[in-house]
């Protein structure tokens, strides 16, 4: 019998990279854009059966959504300065980048509102108007979800849970964000720019 | 009723209608197919089983069986081999007969425009102009033998226009209009259903379907398209019908009702149903249906009217004349 | 972290149970993590969902026994056949293969747990909850009333007022928390968890079947979610997304619902065909044929999958070409099956079968699993389709499919594995009457109605007339669905009778080959004393069986009873995804209360919504945020894990 012919000590797995917890947020992001693979998939559909314009009102306007875009790609950047931080073991960077992060995705929310409070339809004029809101909607909630894990890693991060080797929580938090944020660039793609390229 | 002699008045395999006969032909060659397969593996169980109890006695029950036959030559051959040729079999078959039906050997001999609704059906001939345009309902009449051309659209929910002996199911889908054709190789009358569930009356939401020789149809066409046959002075029973209040939800044409949430009644007595299909049209059936819709179609729209009875007799005597 | 080797003797057995139990008390009943507690809840809530959709099976049945009864209502009747549908395939037919799942996983892959515990709880809470929500809905009379399809415009407000369909849209949103989750589980369990050793190509079929199905919900389930938020939007709120009156697309629905719709049939079909790979080798004696490509079959078909939900739409209208299209693919995924089929055949010509109750209940699985096959591809041929589709034939196909492919698969497992759950045998006596009763019952009632829709009649209508040629055949369907409740309630009094005085089983008593068996049974709430190491498929069997493959080129056997024991807290190894190479010791979590708390409070929200209370939902939301707070708050590893 030559069972032990394997090292006889192995790491802790619970924080590592590969790790169960990393693995589940894989999978969460996985069927989340899923989710929103369905909702473009709709969006699309009832685009391609719908007779007259398309939007009704014509292309949706980039004032706002342009500079908002950019501003959440940016929020990716810093997230990404966050978690190389503490991965070199600076908490300092890391709390500093995750502020910057949750001041812009913050922005990002309070831009959108003002976009939805100035629209010329709303969800429940025609399907347009539901398709819209209700896709901004959801990547508006998934947006808070993931300052709300901001939030979390934060106060975790200002306790100085979280060590050069040992910051799961911050890898996955980063991650999800970055979802976020290509979601986004899913959604922008969509519904502001690809009518205008009809 | 038909073909209700038969005994299987809403046959699939059935052969009276172009489509119908060649989606028959594919069932049949389905189902024999199935059940070809079905029993040859059965009977490769029955036979392993069997092959069991031989060898049962020369070996040790928890004894494990050396796999040097491997046995995959059986999932070679049984597995894919024998599949892969039925299934492409079976695609060709599909796809011929998809192409077959896909449009008519020549043009349609009249284009029927059928609205489904909760739980009936609302059916047009549409002519060369509006005014030649029959409205009729829960009864199509086609000439035997001319393929015909079906407008499909609902104004409600969804309803799926079936007549299995003529062919198969189209749906009826509110902002959409689908078309299809049909063809009957047979006169007679078919059976026809609705063939998705639309609410609580889609068990009584049937039609006939009557396919006639083209002089007779031409005729029966000639007279749908006359105004009703009821003189110009208002009888009692006219008056009954008004104030029943029958005309706020049903037309008849050549009067002043105008209702278009029923059936048109303007040839009432020319159809051999009534309540979305269900009911022999007769003089029982056509009282108690006005006396006693709900009971009988519980849901339906058509409600159950208060009627006095010396009026009653009016009221039904005026459908009568409804030729 | 150290390994100390051991073996069954020597290992600290009093130790491991100390730190695996969970106290008893409702504490314990409440925070337990143990997947073996979580597997036996699942089997028998979804097994009581099973019951109730066989009650409301019967009603209907009798209703339909001849022309023109009036035993319910038509509104009843509505609510019956979609509370009966729904029941049957979302909270029993899924469930109950993952109540198999979530038992015999960890046992089968050698390890001690799966690899969220918690996440587990929370899969079966949820499940249970969002059961109970669905069942509130009844008893308010408003049970959901349009098909467990539920097409629009029909389930809009305009057509179906009531609370009913909040009821439906709400309830499996509620359930897709507990379904996702578990497929999660599901996922990592299988890349982290199995034994050192157990590379891919040694992995059993049933964990093939769980695993392609997981995948499977992780990517068609968000489609259902989509459909539901959509209709409860449209129907609360006035989103007009069905409604054509204001560009909505009534179709929308049935390609989002299908695209879950069909992946869906193979969700609860693959882990049945899984148990079914696992229990005819073991009555066979000798390993599976053809292993690998009953694996690559299982996952081809979980591929193909979500190639053919139009075939459930051929008559609305489509393009030629399309419809082509998926009639094709639709044919094409015959193929897998047919593997299969052909690999348990082989597997009995070329064995020694011996037919105890847990194989005539796999033979009677395969003779079923072939007939709804075909009926199958006779739906997927397109012109025929559109004859047959919303016919008896098609619910004759989906009760072959739904109860000869699932339920017979899934009494297969409970007569296979019950043993090793309770500790005793199901009496076989008892068994072969519950089959054949079972078996003739089914045939008996449900092959007629493949005849019943060739002679046109349609699916969901409460009574029929008299003259359509359908009333004998409505009479027989009555009396076989009968016989068939009476089969499946002999397996209840054979479940009952034998808990109390069924013999003992020992660890192993059908002398399988895989590792469950090499536990006592039932098995210790740590599983393994020591972790074993896998070199074969039927490792339990290698002794026995001439080496072939790489047990044949001298390469190292497996070792069941000597290895890691891993005892300083609730340990068990992590290994590579695919070669399952060790590469950590997994710390994993206590029991917590924070999976129960967190069903809570998701119950809140899914009530106050659907009650329009929405200080309910709320503060349901607000219970959300501050359980996951308390779940997640980080803990040192000395005390537990993160996740």
């Amino acid at each position: 019998m030559t069972t032990m012919a394997a090292p006889s000590a192995y790491p802790l797995g619970n924080r590592l990279e590969r790790s169960p917890g990393w693995w589940a947020m894989i999978w969460i992001i996985a069927t989340e854009a899923s989710l929103f693979g369905f909702l473009l998939f709709s969006y699309f559909y009832v685009a391609s059966q719908a007779r007259g314009a398309w939007p009704p009102g014509g292309p949706l306007e980039l004032r706002l959504a342009l500079p908002n875009t950019i501003l959440l790609i940016v929020s990716s950047l810093t997230m990404w300065w966050a978690e190389r931080g503490i991965a070199r073991g600076s908490r300092m960077r890391l709390r500093i980048g995750l502020l910057v992060t949750f001041v812009l995705g913050a922005i990002f929310v309070i831009v959108q509102g003002i976009e939805w409070s100035h629209k010329s339809f709303g969800p429940r004029d025609d399907v347009f108007g539901a398709l819209f809101f209700t896709i901004t909607g959801f990547h508006g909630l998934h947006v808070i979800v993931g300052l709300l894990l901001n939030l979390a890693v934060q106060v975790w991060a200002w306790m100085g849970s979280f060590t050069e080797d040992r910051h799961l929580a911050v890898t996955n938090a980063a991650m999800y964000w970055h979802f976020v944020d290509v979601v986004w660039l899913a959604v922008f793609t969509s519904l502001y720019l690809s009518p205008r390229w009809a | 009723m038909g073909q209700m002699g038969q005994g299987h008045p809403a046959s699939t395999l059935a052969m009276h209608g172009v489509t119908g006969a060649s989606q028959a032909r594919l069932g049949w060659y389905l189902l024999v197919v199935s059940l070809v397969v079905v029993v040859v593996v059965c009977l490769l169980l029955g036979a392993s089983a069997w092959r069991a109890r031989r060898r049962r006695a020369a070996a040790e029950e928890r004894e494990l069986v050396h796999p040097g036959g491997s046995g995959l030559a059986w999932v070679m051959v049984g597995g894919i081999i024998v599949p892969a040729i039925v299934l492409t079999a079976t695609f060709v078959f599909t796809v011929a007969t998809l192409h077959a039906n896909a449009a008519p050997w020549r043009p349609p001999a009249a284009t029927i425009r059928v609205v489904g609704h909760q739980w009936w059906w609302e059916v047009h001939y549409v002519g060369g102009s509006p005014a030649a345009e029959v409205v009729t309902a829960n009864e199509i009449h086609v000439p035997v033998g001319e393929p015909v051309r079906l407008v499909l659209s609902s104004d409600d929910v969804i309803h799926s226009f079936w007549v299995p002996e003529i062919a198969g199911k189209m749906d009826l889908i509110p902002g959409k209009t689908n078309e299809t054709w049909i063809a009957a190789r047979d006169t007679g009358a078919y059976e026809g259903e609705c063939g998705e569930y639309c609410g609580v009356q889609h068990s009584h939401m049937h039609l006939r379907l009557i396919a006639e020789p083209p002089d007779r149809f031409a005729a029966w066409l000639a007279a749908q398209r006359r105004p009703a046959a009821t003189g110009t002075a208002p009888s009692a029973g006219a008056q009954a019908f008004f104030s029943a209040g029958c005309a706020s939800c049903h037309t008849i044409r050549g009067t002043r009702a105008g209702g278009r949430v029923g059936p048109d009644l303007t040839h009432l007595m020319s159809r051999r149903t009534i309540a979305g299909g269900t009911l022999e049209n007769t003089r029982g059936n056509l009282a108690a249906w006005v006396t006693d819709a709900q009971g009988l179609k519980p849901g339906a729209r058509m409600p159950t009217l208060a009627v006095q009875p010396d009026q009653f007799q009016q009221l039904l005597g005026y459908l009568e004349t409804l030729r | 972290m150290a390994v100390v080797p051991a073996t069954i003797e020597t290992a600290p057995v009093e130790r491991l149970r100390r730190i695996w139990e969970t106290p008893p008390g409702l504490r314990g009943t409440l925070t337990t993590v143990d997947h073996k507690t979580i597997g036996k809840r699942y089997l028998v809530t979804a097994f009581i969902f099973l019951l109730v959709g066989g009650v409301e099976a019967s009603i209907m049945r009798a209703q339909l026994a001849h022309s023109g009864l009036r035993l319910v209502s038509p509104g009843v009747y509505d609510q019956l056949f979609t509370l009966h549908g729904i029941t049957m395939i979302f909270w029993y037919a899924a469930p109950i293969l993952s109540g198999f799942s979530n038992y015999i996983w960890p046992l089968l892959m050698g390890s001690r747990d799966m690899a969220y515990p918690r996440v587990n709880a929370l899969s079966y809470w949820t499940f249970l909850a969002s059961g109970i929500f669905l069942y509130t809905s009844p008893f308010l009379g408003q049970a959901p009333n349009a098909g467990w399809f539920a097409y629009p415009p029909f389930t809009l407000t305009t057509y179906d007022p009531g609370l009913n369909m909040d009821f439906y849209a709400l309830g499996l949103l509620f359930l897709t928390v507990s379904t996702t989750v578990g497929a999660i589980n599901f996922i990592g369990t299988v890349t982290k968890m199995r034994a050192p050793g157990m590379s891919v190509n040694r992995m059993p079929i049933f964990m093939y079947g769980t695993m392609t199905t997981s995948f499977s919900v992780l990517f068609a389930l968000p489609s259902l979610s989509v459909a539901c938020v959509f209709l409860f939007l449209e129907r609360r709120f006035g989103f007009p997304f069905f409604d054509p009156a204001n560009g909505g697309q009534p179709l929308l629905w049935q390609h989002l619902f299908w695209i879950l719709g069909h992946p869906w049939v193979y969700i609860v079909v693959l882990p049945a065909m899984g148990i079914v790979s696992e229990v005819i080798p073991v009555f066979s004696r000798r390993p599976l044929v053809a292993h690998s490509l009953v694996a690559l079959s299982t996952v081809a078909t979980g591929i193909i999958g979500f190639g053919v939900w139009v075939h459930h739409m051929f008559a609305t209208g489509l393009p030629a070409l399309s419809m082509s299209f998926f009639s094709g693919a639709s044919v094409l995924i015959t193929i897998p099956s047919g593997i299969a089929v052909f690999a348990w055949i082989a597997t009995m010509w070329t064995g020694r079968p011996r037919f105890q109750t847990p194989m005539l209940f796999a033979t009677g699985f395969i003779a079923l699993f072939v007939i709804g096959g075909v009926s199958g591809v006779v739906t997927a041929a397109v012109p025929y389709d559109l004859q047959v589709t919303d016919t008896y034939f098609v619910v004759a196909h989906l009760h072959y499919v739904l109860i000869g492919i699932n339920l017979f698969g899934v009494l297969t497992g409970f007569y296979y594995w019950f043993p090793k759950i309770t500790g005793r045998m199901l009496d076989e006596r008892l068994g072969k009457w519950n089959f054949w009763v079972a078996f003739i019952g089914f045939n008996i009632g449900f092959f007629p109605m493949h005849i019943a829709g060739v002679l046109g009649m349609p699916r969901r209508i409460y009574t029929y007339p008299a003259g359509m040629g359908w009333d004998t055949i409505n009479l027989i369907t009555t009396i076989g669905s009968y016989i068939f409740a009476i089969g499946i309630l002999l397996f209840v009094v054979n479940v009952i009778v034998s808990l109390r005085r069924g013999a003992p089983a020992g660890p192993n008593p059908w002398d399988a080959g895989t590792l469950e068996w090499a536990t006592p049974s039932p098995p210790p709430p740590y599983n393994f004393a020591v972790i074993p190491t896998v070199r074969s498929s039927y490792p339990l069997w290698e002794d026995r069986l001439p080496p072939s493959g790489e047990t044949a080129r001298g390469e190292e056997r497996s070792s069941v009873f000597r290895g890691p024991v891993l005892d300083d807290k609730r340990e068990t190894l992590g290994t590579s995804p695919l070669e399952a190479d060790t590469m950590s010791v997994l710390r994993m979590p206590e029991d917590s209360p924070w999976p129960f708390l967190l069903t809570v409070a998701l119950a809140l929200v899914f009530y106050g919504a659907v009650f329009g209370v929405w200080w309910l939902a709320i503060a349901g939301a607000a219970g959300v945020l501050a359980t996951l707070a308390g779940w997640f708050w980080p803990r040192s590893l000395e005390g537990g894990a993160v996740a």
